[in-house]
């Protein structure tokens, strides 16, 4: 198994630089990823501290000389809390009481930062180590300056709550020596707290902008408000496939409001080849007004005619993909043994085939951006998860010096994946740029579902030898529109637990348009495999818990340094689930289900409880066991791993976008059902305690979740479910979920 | 353009808007007031929630034209200090991840309460299942609702 630690060191060099405030207080920088990634550049050699200023570093800490702290989180909260967590973390080392410290967001900064993505649950495992270094290191700082101040040696003095206390009782608040701390040299190799002494990590810090969330402060995208802002929204083809061919905007210039009606699209367009990454880019026509309702209605008034290219339906995929799976044409991403011989001598050969539909993301705050592009500069507000390829392509696309490109990111009503494709922020940035003015570019709910990047179509078809009683063989195969699973996947569970073993993918190029949707690939992989699993245990006569504890015994120890996930961890897990969710022994009336999967560099594993009511499954409780090692921020991560799960059984169970001649089958919430309050079940969480070093939540919680209910729904039912959304495949009189 | 003398939060208000405007777009461009969600258009999803004579509304189907001199009540005037008994009990539980419908939620459930201080948690959830929370914070709106009942009664 490999182990990903984090190796770096403190030093001047890569890691702190520190001054004095002009107004009072001590700034200290820390370049959180280039401590973390490799191949970041380090800053240059000899640091001129009067050249300091906010910009500098990936996130400051700032001590008042009152004592209180302010911590810059350098990259963007779409819901994930790491605005809550990290900030902890550097709290903790640094001793400061929480209610001492305000937490502030930076901006995007491509000159100064190094990685400024939120994505792939990464913030903590990836920050660990530097957040806590930071906290440390500060912190023996602010006691060196005490101890100078006192004529004491340093190791006779001691820092904790914000207070420095020496060997005869004298203090000082850490405010009190900001000045001089600010000057010293930063110290090398500062030793970090026992676990044990935590009085920060592991209690329950509640979000850092809840405040302002629950008395309807401006916080997101679409509150962001400019003199002489303006509106814009757009028109873009309905259909997939589609193009504009003229349009009259007679009727739109008659609203009142509208100032103008342009057509755009042509800039983004022409450097499209030269960056990396989907752009959505098609002619468009930009309503403009003064205000967001009369660019709406605008857009409404807007008569346009369209050009038909190559128009697809769902039932197109269905074939091609089908077709994929039949076929030859795969790439193989990873082989052990020898598939083939293990199914030749196979007592049996069980295969099934599993299908999901396509799905948008549905952020409650839809795609938006403000931006002003003028002679000095370019000026973007908003909600985004790449900033640094917006930049990018924003000044590629104006041809200005990128750092011309100032990106402030704003809180996100939900991202899911959706914000890491910026054809919004272009957009705002194109429109701004031909109209000269400032612009905030607002999605309504029909473009945003209706022009989404959406979570692909697959279908999985897995096959499995038996022989004497035992898996010898394991054959998966994939067929996705536009693109496959990523290469880390095809090492996750049951990879090292069966000799034989195989996984091919293949795919089929779609003009819709396709990406990242939270957990990708596994958020279906996940139910694929573990429905298919617990088949195998009702074929081999098996417990399907037992069965996958078996299975996993043999991966331990393995010296496949592609298989990251870990045969002991994820027992622990499983065993834990199956202790806490009283596993094989539901009262009557009540079936269980049973799912455990590994993503994201974290253990989950998920029971089900679903009870019949008038013949129904209702799915009434789901205990989950998650080891993602320490456990930050438990509130934090209780929340995430809530909502990971039910948002897993909301798209496993009504979630459906199907295609019609390039036209999605919803465009807003009244034709496309997300899970409410009265489909949830209760969710109980569980942490695995091991002490061990952190990992993401944002996403794990999520991929089991469809596997538990399905299972449990076979045994509530007996019905084996192979196609997602359940609720169209559920047996006629069992498809009336209670909604 | 016709002028609308509104109500706001116990002040009252003028605007210039064309008749058909929606509450939720007089609040958010011509207000100012915010914190009242756009998420959905069409009355399906719960973030534009408001009080319209203290009975949760959709404010983005409610044309300002149609209003005639009641009490909009909107987040940032549910409580002065931002102390009111649902906005307690979201803190206590710490319900929010994304943040971005509880606005909506909390208006809503404000409403309930008001209606049916003494709720069952059958009645909660009935209650709540017209504001969609893409983050499924259900789990602990539901509890924070529960719990804020408790103080109300």
């Amino acid at each position: 198994m490999r182990t990903e630690q984090n190796t770096f060191t403190v030093s001047r060099r890569n890691f702190l630089r520190t001054s004095a405030l002009a107004g009072g207080g001590m700034l200290i920088g820390f370049n959180l990823f280039t401590a973390c990634k490799k191949e970041a550049t380090l800053p240059k050699e000899v640091i001129d501290f009067s050249s300091l200023n906010f910009n500098d570093f990936n996130a400051f800490i700032k001590i008042s000389d009152e004592g209180y702290v302010t911590i810059f989180a350098p990259n963007p909260e779409i819901g994930q809390g790491v605005k809550t967590s990290m900030p902890m973390i550097i709290a903790e080392e640094l001793d400061v009481p929480w209610d001492h410290v305000v937490v502030a967001q930076a901006d995007y900064n491509k000159k100064e930062y190094t990685r400024q993505v939120a994505g792939g649950s990464q913030s903590i495992r990836q920050g660990w180590d530097a957040l806590r270094q930071t906290g440390a290191t500060t912190k023996q700082m602010l006691i060196n300056a005490a101890a100078a101040k006192w004529g004491v040696d340093a190791s006779t003095c001691k820092a904790s709550n914000g207070v420095i206390t020496n060997a005869n009782g004298d203090t000082f608040g850490y405010g009190e020596v900001t000045k001089e701390a600010a000057a010293l040299e930063v110290p090398e190799n500062v030793a970090l707290k026992d676990p044990k002494d935590y009085k920060i990590i592991g209690t329950d810090a509640i979000n850092v902008d809840m405040d302002k969330i629950v008395t309807g402060k401006p916080l997101f995208g679409l509150d962001y408000k400019k003199e002489g802002m303006v509106y814009a929204s757009i028109l873009r083809p309905p259909a997939f496939g589609q193009k504009l061919k003229s349009f009259d905007a007679t009727a739109a210039k008659a609203v009142n409001g509208v100032i103008d009606v342009i057509q755009f699209g042509d800039k983004a367009d022409s450097v499209k080849d030269q960056i990396k990454g989907f752009m959505r880019v098609t002619d468009k026509v930009a309503v403009i007004a003064n205000s967001t309702w009369a660019a709406m209605k605008g857009k409404k008034a807007l008569n346009a005619q369209w050009e038909e290219e190559k128009l697809e339906s769902t039932e197109d995929h269905d074939k091609e993909l089908l077709k994929i799976l039949d076929g030859k044409k795969f790439d193989v991403r990873r082989e052990d043994g020898n598939v083939k011989k293990a199914f030749a001598e196979a007592d049996k050969i069980i295969e099934r085939t599993y299908e999901s539909p396509f799905l948008p993301h549905n952020c409650l705050e839809p795609m938006n951006f403000y931006a002003d592009v003028n002679g000095e500069k370019v000026h973007l507000v908003g909600p985004i998860q790449t900033p640094q390829w917006s930049a990018g392509y924003i000044a590629k696309m104006l041809d200005r010096p990128e750092e011309d490109v100032h990106i402030e990111m704003t809180r996100m009503g939900g991202g899911f994946g959706r914000r890491l494709y910026g054809d919004f922020i272009v957009e705002a940035a194109e429109i701004s740029s031909t109209i000269n003015k400032p612009v905030q570019v607002v999605f309504s709910r029909e473009d945003d579902m209706g022009a989404g990047t959406y979570r692909m179509a697959i279908k999985y078809r897995i096959a499995a030898s038996i022989k004497d009683g035992e898996i010898t063989g394991y054959h998966l195969k994939e067929a996705a529109v536009n693109s496959n699973m990523y290469g880390l996947i095809p090492h996750f569970f049951p990879a090292g637990c069966i000799a034989n073993y195989k996984v091919e993918t293949g795919n089929y190029q779609s003009n819709i348009t396709t990406g990242a949707w939270r957990a990708p690939y596994t958020n279906f992989l996940a139910f694929a495999e573990q429905s298919f699993f617990d088949e195998l245990a009702e074929e081999l006569g098996k417990d399907a818990v037992q069965l996958r504890i078996d299975l996993l015994q043999n991966v331990k120890g393995t010296q496949d340094e592609n298989i990251q996930y870990s045969g002991q961890r994820m027992e622990d897990t499983i065993r834990l689930c199956a202790e806490k969710g009283n596993w094989g022994k539901a009262p009557e009336g009540v079936y269980q289900g049973f799912c455990a999967y590994y993503s994201h560099n974290t253990h989950v594993a998920e029971l089900a409880e679903v009870e019949l009511k008038d013949g129904q499954p209702v799915v009434k409780k789901v205990v989950a066991a998650v080891d993602c090692g320490i456990v930050v921020n438990p509130t934090g991560a209780i929340n995430q791993v809530q909502g990971g799960v039910l948002d897993g059984i909301g798209h496993a169970m009504y979630g459906d976008l199907t295609f019609t001649n390039g036209n999605p089958s919803a465009r807003n919430f009244d034709n496309y059902r997300l899970i409410r309050m009265q489909e949830t079940p209760q969710v109980e969480v569980h942490f695995v305690e091991n002490g061990l070093s952190p990992t993401g939540l944002g996403e794990p919680g999520l991929p089991p979740a469809g596997g538990a209910i399905a299972n449990a729904i076979k045994a509530a039912t007996g019905q084996r479910l192979y196609k997602q959304p359940f609720v169209k495949y559920l047996n006629q009189e069992l498809k009336e979920v209670k909604g | 353009m016709p002028n609308y003398t509104l109500n706001v939060n116990g002040q009252s208000m003028s605007v210039n808007v064309d008749a058909d405007t929606p509450l939720l777009w007089v609040l958010r461009d011509e207000l100012d007031l915010v914190g009242t969600k756009f998420g959905c258009g069409i009355a399906q999803c719960g973030a534009c929630t408001v009080h319209i004579d203290g009975q949760a509304t959709r404010s983005c189907q409610l044309l300002v034209s149609n209003l005639d001199g009641q009490k909009i009540t909107t987040i940032e005037g549910l409580s002065e200090n931002g102390d009111h008994p649902l906005q307690e009990a979201w803190k206590e539980v710490d319900v929010p991840q994304c943040g971005y419908c509880q606005a909506g939620q909390i208006m809503t459930a404000a409403s309930f309460l008001n209606n049916n201080p003494n709720p069952s948690n059958e009645e909660i959830r009935e209650a709540m299942q017209g504001n969609i929370c893409r983050c499924a914070s259900y789990n602990r709106i539901e509890k924070a609702v529960a719990i804020a009942a408790k103080k109300v009664s």
